[in-house]
């Protein structure tokens, strides 16, 4: 090949690359996300993520409010799971000040937390499909099951998503009458409804080849980029908050761990169908086991709390990972520093590595196969 | 820590097509089970037909007064403990004044923007007097953005009735609070007299 050929070639290859952005208005980029892919046909060369479009100031806003005053803005972090981004907050407060908390209510966090994640997870699979083409079917059927667990927390807490249930030292209020019951008639009815979802995709031929091999992430490089959830499990990686830290009560409850084997997407989908198996398995022995008693530690003090200084991480297994609070007090009502580890940011790192090869309609796939979101990854 | 449950892997159906033709059979289970089934129709017709909300539910806050009279029955003493504890500050509470310009301990101005109101019902919560509460409003549209959804205290005053009827349970706890702090107020009001 002669050099002239040569450069004629880059020359050529450089006119046929294709600069194109989707999002942020883009429906399948799950809220305002956007994503600047240069496309040699139709594979994807280079990606590149551009977020913040949903950016509040959550974490200066912390900074500004009392301990008691920011819980209700953590509801808004992931507002599919507001009770899981209650219970992290609640925990590293509860850390950072020393409150212990009563059986009762730790036993209810698991309880919500369990709900929550069944609920986040139902509604995945409905966007997931929803990406790959499917118009609504598996959006409506997972929708219908999460509305029963929603209307569970709007008896509970008073409201379908921004809950703002969890307190330093406990719950806010007690399940009222027949809650249990209710809760438990619907742990029932759970199992059939992912029997059917699992005839309805998981042998489903156009789901396979749409998610099978695409967007592959070894377990390695998961580890090296710090995901967390189930996308670093669906390589295969042994890690769930839940077993390694075991906070709360969670070391009383006998559940497994289901983990991929090759990390691609149809692992991340079918990974989700075992885990609310395993989540229904504690449940199931939480709402039999729960225990009677206070449901706030009396001592505990919610307005006008002045923890010792210090600082305080508290982290949980949200749905959707590793999510953290980072606390610094200086002893004053308000927090000195306030992080927050968002797991769906996290996860989004490796976003390029798994499309740069990948097919344009595959970004979509992938993306809605990590489970972002946007609340939680710009704050 | 315990090892790896069972993962499946699944390549397609037993022959090319016969998954789909398997999650087919779910659609039209679903579809026929529609009209036999109620279990599998969810929905009501909305305007028409409304689902009862559960009795925690909760919108906007709104203000208690016992008796008939507004003025004379308001529970709030204008303490703006809740205009402070208010996370996104949607409160606005200003003292009524005696000649002398000195505060009395009741509200001349008490206006909730429920536009910034968020619903946390923080405010609820660290009330001493149990003079507010959260409404179960909903459809609260209105044609211009900001004066009508600033609600003030003629709009946010409702009797305690209207509490009890929303919410039987916390409106009977609220009012056992308020009738032991009402006896305990008596009883040193009574050792007052006699010391």
């Amino acid at each position: 090949m002669t050099s002239t050929e040569e450069v004629e070639s880059i020359s050529e290859k450089s006119e046929r690359l294709l600069n194109i952005s989707m999002g942020p208005q883009h429906p399948s980029t799950h809220g305002v996300f956007r994503m600047k892919a240069v496309l040699d046909g139709e594979t994807v060369v280079k990606l590149t993520p551009v977020f913040g479009y949903l950016h509040r100031n959550h974490e200066k806003l912390a900074e500004r409010t009392s301990y008691l005053g920011n819980m209700p803005y953590t509801d808004r972090l992931d507002y599919f799971c507001s009770l899981t981004n209650n219970w992290a907050y609640a925990l590293s407060v509860e850390r950072l000040a020393g409150i212990e908390v009563p059986e009762r209510a730790e036993y209810l966090r698991v309880i919500t937390a369990e709900l929550t994640r069944l609920q986040n997870h139902l509604a995945f699979l409905g966007f997931l499909l929803n990406d790959m083409g499917v118009w609504a079917t598996v959006l409506i059927y997972g929708f219908r099951e999460r509305e029963k667990i929603l209307d569970l927390f709007e008896s509970l807490t008073g409201a379908r998503m921004m809950c703002n249930y969890m307190r330093f030292g406990g719950c806010r209020c007690d399940v009222p009458d027949g809650w249990v019951e209710e809760a438990k008639r619907i742990t029932d009815e759970l199992p059939g409804v992912l029997d059917e979802l699992e005839q309805l995709l998981t042998d489903n031929e156009i789901v396979v080849a749409r998610t099978q091999g695409v967007g592959t992430v070894p377990g390695r490089k998961a580890i090296n980029a710090g995901l967390t959830g189930p996308v670093l499990r669906a390589s295969g990686v042994n890690y769930d908050v839940r077993k390694v830290d075991s906070y709360g009560v969670y070391d009383r409850f006998d559940f497994s761990v289901p983990l991929g084997s090759v990390g691609d997407c149809y692992d991340r989908f079918m990974l989700r169908l075992l885990e609310m198996r395993q989540s229904l398995n504690i449940l199931k022995a939480a709402l039999n086991e729960l225990p009677s008693g206070p449901i706030i530690n009396p001592k505990a003090k919610n307005r006008n709390l002045r923890p010792p200084a210090g600082e305080a991480y508290g982290r949980i297994e949200s749905p959707k990972g590793e999510l953290g609070f980072y606390l610094v007090s200086d002893k004053s009502g308000t927090p000195y520093r306030y992080r927050v580890r968002p797991p769906s940011l996290v996860n989004l790192t490796l976003l390029e590595d798994m499309c740069v090869g990948q097919k344009v309609a595959d970004v979509v796939v992938i993306l809605g196969s990590i489970d972002i979101i946007l609340g939680e990854v710009d704050r | 820590m315990e090892r790896m449950a069972s993962h499946y892997r699944k390549s397609g159906g037993r022959w090319l097509g016969s998954g789909i033709l398997r999650g087919m059979g779910v659609t039209l289970k679903n579809w026929i089970g529609s009209y036999f089934d109620p279990s599998r129709l969810v929905t009501v017709c909305y305007p028409g037909e409304r689902l009862p909300l559960p009795e925690n539910s909760r919108s906007f806050p709104f203000l208690i007064y016992d008796g008939d009279d507004p003025e004379a029955g308001l529970r709030c003493v204008a303490c703006r403990i809740c205009e402070k504890e208010c996370p996104p500050e949607c409160i606005h509470i200003e003292n009524e004044r005696d000649e002398n310009g000195k505060p009395r301990k009741r509200p001349a101005v008490f206006d909730i923007d429920i536009s910034v109101c968020m619903s946390c019902q923080i405010c609820v919560e660290v009330c001493p007097f149990d003079a507010i509460e959260m409404d179960q409003i909903y459809a609260i549209s209105t044609n211009a953005r900001f004066e009508p959804l600033r609600l003030h205290k003629e709009q946010l005053l409702k009797p305690n009735e209207y509490f009890r009827e929303l919410s039987p349970t916390r409106s009977a706890a609220a009012d056992a609070r308020r009738e032991a702090e009402r006896a305990k107020q008596a009883k040193k009001k009574e050792a007052g007299k006699k010391g």
